[in-house]
């Protein structure tokens, strides 16, 4: 029985055949056949299956896609989409930011926790654009990489910020991106020490 | 954090130019336009399927390449592009680029010319599995061989057709000139484009010398990154079959004794008739349930009621090294040179070192959890899976489902990293038994709890080491007595199938490791006994990315260290006058050069501050290649939290092909060295394991990541060797060393968790 439930994915008003307690991730993987979000642990506890829920990142596979009814779902494969309309660019790039550094860091090796990684990176660089090492320690600190590609993400995070100030991003102030990154990462669901 | 001695990229990225994208029109190799199907062109999982069945009946059956011909390892098409057939996998490592590297210098390709394929065993030569780090060592030889026969036949033809002897023609991005009479050229695509060669090697066509490389040893960008970053990468888990449902299999939350394994005592199929479209299937004591919507299969696994009969045969986390050490062991003494009992108490000795350590089970902890996809019909069968070893994987689940290897047709798709075996081919197996009685193709995909609970661990291990030096600080002796069981030679599907258990053969990476345990020193009286622990009443294990290794290190470096504070001796000094080598001496020099290492005892002056900080240096590898690290830890002993804040890490694994892939390995190996020596363990009580997800088996964080130098030896004129695993060991004692030369205390077992440390600094 149809859900009759909408959900805006990457730009893309989509109706759900799923049952409404069926969790996002297997909306989004079985029903629509996206690559970016993937099945990690089911647990919200790896980042693997995050996605922006109107741009704040969650964990697609504990969260009921009838709670996404009416939302704007991005997924990484969106990301350059949804940056568009952030910035207010006349066009999508190619690729966010954080897509281009993490190709010119080489920061991946399995790449499989990349989907996690680059869309909690581009939340955090969307709500503080100049995020010191320790700010992107603590927004990451709910991703998990078994392939122990930290210090590669580290980098290519801060590149995608240098990359968007270099094409004289609005800046925000520092002020207003510290506090609303403390928001950000309450709201992640991810585990977050300290 | 970050990665401090990386070169920068030096070219911008055109991801077109390294992601080659096929054209539409792509010509295929003959034989698989007689009927196989089209295995390149994925740009999503549903159209990979598409393009098999839009063939007709699916041509499973086809026998392997004959790897003597030309044919099976290279094509060249008509716009003067190649498709080189690898036969080892894509592992985030970067392998099938720099393969493509090896076989592009020796044909003078660019690399935006040439691009590769995933293995099938239908098409892809049968170069064996991808670990031990073998896809450089030993995969580039043959590669490099066809490609070096290729050039040659191609030399010939352009020799006929441009009228010019073969001494004098030169080639530059495939196109052959004859030296000084400019225009005179002609492609390879003009040559030979998507004809096939029908030549065999012979093995003595000459190879480019190493001083021409250009592309062996540089650093072009691997080639599966791009679309890694934009979300359109199809990992296993992403492939789908047209009329496939999904499947889950059904098992005790945690595995038991391996020799045990589970038996189904009551199952009431009843307790899923709410679920739509759910069904149980069972063979003996496999037990899965499938359905046509995947989250009514994960909901039908959790809510079918089962009742498992498992003997309370395990020892615990808590007492498996006394069960281990008490056993009735196989003992087999692997190296045994000089006298070393005598020489340990000869007149020469001034000083001994002696220790007993402890390294725990580890889980592979694949971050996405395996799965496969199957298709078992009556005379054949087709399966995706993320094996290390597809062609191995094909035969046993050929086995299993009673057909013969060559009636199954195997697809490798890369999964999440799997440092060795994990529950690869568990899943391979699971998917087929489960599409054999659907009668249908079945998607099966591992919980989290699966992929914990049942992983063919990396074996625990006790070490006992005693090492004596005299006077001077001259290494006079050494012994190694290590504990532990072997690997599990069979899976649990096939297990509960009613297989019996087994374990493999002793040998090389489940043995104590002369690499690891001396070899890197010279001493004059060494002896190493390895005693065999029977392993049926312990947990399943496998060869997990460099198998024992670190437990070696962990024992051995650590003794090591200790000689040097008895001797008064600078921890890298000591080393550097024992060294056994130039190699070893070489990664040695480069790790304490880039720490800045300034000479002192270790645990010297020991500081009263709260937060203490040390550093220590280690040398160990896996089966080849050279490995040398020093670490720089923070412990704060009040919290009893160790924080490893730098690691330096070097490899010399011969030739670099790619330096830069070389250096991704060694932070990756850093980074999951300290890991498994500060957090990872596997928990389990006497009936089965508790270790069953992140929270229960916590890894590094973010936050706890250290600072890493990568280094990487370059050596020209050597056999290149393996490099992704080879550091791990070095790091291991290194990190142990640094402990104690921030607190003077000795660690004896791993990982470093808050408690034990509490607990080592109280006794103290």
């Amino acid at each position: 029985m149809p859900s009759k439930i909408k959900i805006r994915v990457n730009g893309q008003m989509r109706e759900v055949e799923s049952e409404a307690d069926t969790p996002l991730l297997y909306v989004l993987t079985d029903e629509m056949h996206l690559q970016g979000p993937r099945f990690g642990c089911g647990l919200s506890q790896c980042g693997s299956c995050s996605v922006l829920l109107d741009g704040v990142e969650i964990r697609s596979c504990v969260t009921p896609v009838s709670a996404a009814n009416g939302k704007s779902v991005t997924t990484l494969e969106g990301l350059p989409h949804w940056y568009a309309e952030q910035e207010k660019l006349a066009k999508a790039p190619e690729l966010h930011p954080i897509q281009q550094a993490v190709i010119d860091e080489q920061a991946v090796q399995c790449g499989y926790c990349y989907n996690g990684m680059m869309i909690k990176a581009a939340e955090l660089l969307s709500k503080n654009s100049r995020p010191s090492d320790a700010q992107i320690r603590a927004a990451m600190n709910g991703h998990l990489c078994r392939c122990g590609s930290y210090p590669r993400m580290m980098g290519a995070i801060r590149r995608a910020s240098e990359m968007m100030h270099g094409a004289h991003v609005a800046e925000q102030s520092a002020e207003a991106s510290g506090s609303e990154l403390a928001e950000n990462v309450a709201a992640g669901g991810g585990e977050v020490a300290r | 954090m970050s990665e401090k001695a990386r070169e920068v990229a030096e070219t911008a990225v055109d991801t077109q130019k390294h992601w080659p994208r096929v054209p539409s029109g792509m010509p295929r190799r003959d034989f698989l336009k007689a009927g196989g199907a089209l295995i390149v062109g994925f740009s999503s999982a549903s159209l990979i399927a598409d393009s098999l069945f839009a063939q007709g009946p699916l041509p499973y059956r086809m026998p392997g390449p004959d790897q003597k011909q030309i044919d099976t390892w290279l094509a060249i098409h008509s716009d003067n592009t190649a498709t080189v057939y690898i036969g080892y996998v894509e592992l985030g490592q970067g392998s099938t680029t720099s393969l493509l590297q090896v076989s592009a210098e020796e044909l003078d390709f660019d690399m935006s010319q040439v691009r590769t394929v995933r293995l099938d065993t239908n098409v892809s030569p049968d170069q064996g599995g991808t670990y031990s780090s073998s896809a450089i060592a030993r995969g580039s030889p043959a590669i490099r061989q066809a490609a070096a026969a290729a050039r040659q036949a191609l030399l010939k033809m352009a020799s006929e057709r441009l009228g010019a002897p073969v001494e004098k023609l030169t080639v530059a991005k495939a196109v052959v000139s004859v030296v000084g009479v400019p225009g005179k050229s002609v492609s390879y695509g003009e040559l030979i484009g998507d004809k096939r060669f029908h030549i065999e090697i012979t093995g003595k066509e000459p190879l480019k010398p190493v001083a021409e490389y250009k592309l062996v040893g540089a650093r072009p960008l691997r080639n599966d990154i791009p679309a890694k970053a934009r979300g359109t990468y199809t990992y296993l888990q992403h492939v789908r079959l047209p009329g496939m449902v999904h499947g889950r299999i059904v098992r005790p939350r945690g595995q038991g004794a391996y020799g045990v394994g589970a038996k189904v005592k009551s199952l009431d199929e009843s307790s899923i008739a709410h679920i739509p479209g759910a069904r149980v299937l069972r063979k003996g004591d496999f037990v899965g349930v499938i359905a046509p919507r995947e989250w009514d299969a994960v909901r039908a696994a959790r809510a079918l009621k089962i009742e498992w009969d498992m003997p309370p045969m395990l020892p615990g986390s808590d007492h498996v090294y006394e069960a281990m050490r008490a056993e009735k062991t196989n003992d087999r003494v692997i190296v045994n040179r000089g006298d070393v009992d005598a020489a340990f108490s000869g007149a020469s000795v001034a000083h001994t070192a002696t220790g007993t350590y402890h390294g725990p089970y580890q889980c592979h902890a694949c971050f996405g959890p395996n799965g496969a996809v199957a298709d078992v019909r009556a005379d054949s069968a087709l399966l995706f899976c993320s094996s290390q070893d597809v062609y191995t994987t094909r035969a046993t689940v050929a086995r299993i489902v009673g057909l013969k290897p060559d009636q199954v047709r195997g697809q490798y798709y890369e999964g999440s990293g799997t440092y060795g075996h994990s529950c690869y081919d568990d899943a391979a197996q699971a998917a087929a038994i489960l599409s054999q009685l659907a009668g249908k193709p079945v998607r099966l995909q591992f919980m989290r709890w699966d992929e914990h609970g049942w992983d063919p661990y990396g074996p625990a291990h006790v070490g006992e080491v005693r090492i004596a030096a005299d006077a001077n600080g001259k290494l006079v002796a050494y012994q190694y007595d290590g504990w532990h069981h072997n690997w599990a030679a069979v899976e649990a599907s096939q297990q509960l199938l009613g297989t019996p258990a087994a374990e493999w053969p002793l040998g090389p990476a489940r043995q104590v490791n002369p690499n690891d345990c001396g070899g890197m020193y010279a001493i004059p009286n060494w002896k190493l006994v390895n005693h065999q622990v029977p392993g049926l009443k312990y947990l399943r294990g496998a060869w997990m990315r460099s198998p024992l290794d670190l437990s070696f290190s962990f024992a051995s470096e650590q003794t090591m260290d200790e000689l040097a504070r008895m001797l008064g001796m600078d921890a890298y000094a000591f080393r550097l006058m024992n060294i056994a080598n130039d190699r070893w001496r070489g990664v040695l020099d480069a790790v304490a050069r880039a720490a800045e290492w300034n000479p002192r005892p270790p645990a010297s002056p020991l500081s009263d501050a709260k937060v203490v900080r040390g550093r220590g240096i280690g040398l160990g590898t896996h089966l080849t290649s050279y490995g040398g690290a020093v670490a720089e830890v923070e412990v704060n002993k009040e919290t009893g939290q160790v924080r490893v804040t730098h690691l330096y890490g070097a490899i010399d694994a011969g030739l670099a092909v790619n330096p830069a892939f070389i250096e991704n390995q060694i932070s990756g190996q850093l980074v999951q060295a300290t890991s498994r020596m500060l957090k990872e363990e596997v928990t389990f009580n006497k009936t089965n394991v508790t270790s069953l997800d992140w929270n229960s088996y916590p890894i590094l964080r973010f936050e706890e990541c250290p600072e890493v130098t990568p280094i990487v030896v370059q050596r020209l004129n050597q056999r290149s060797t393996g490099a992704g695993e080879e550091v791990m060991a070095a790091a291991a004692g290194a990190i142990a060393c640094a402990f104690f030369d921030a607190t003077g205390v000795r660690m004896r077992e791993y990982p470093l968790t808050p408690k034990r440390v509490l607990s080592a600094l109280r006794q103290s």
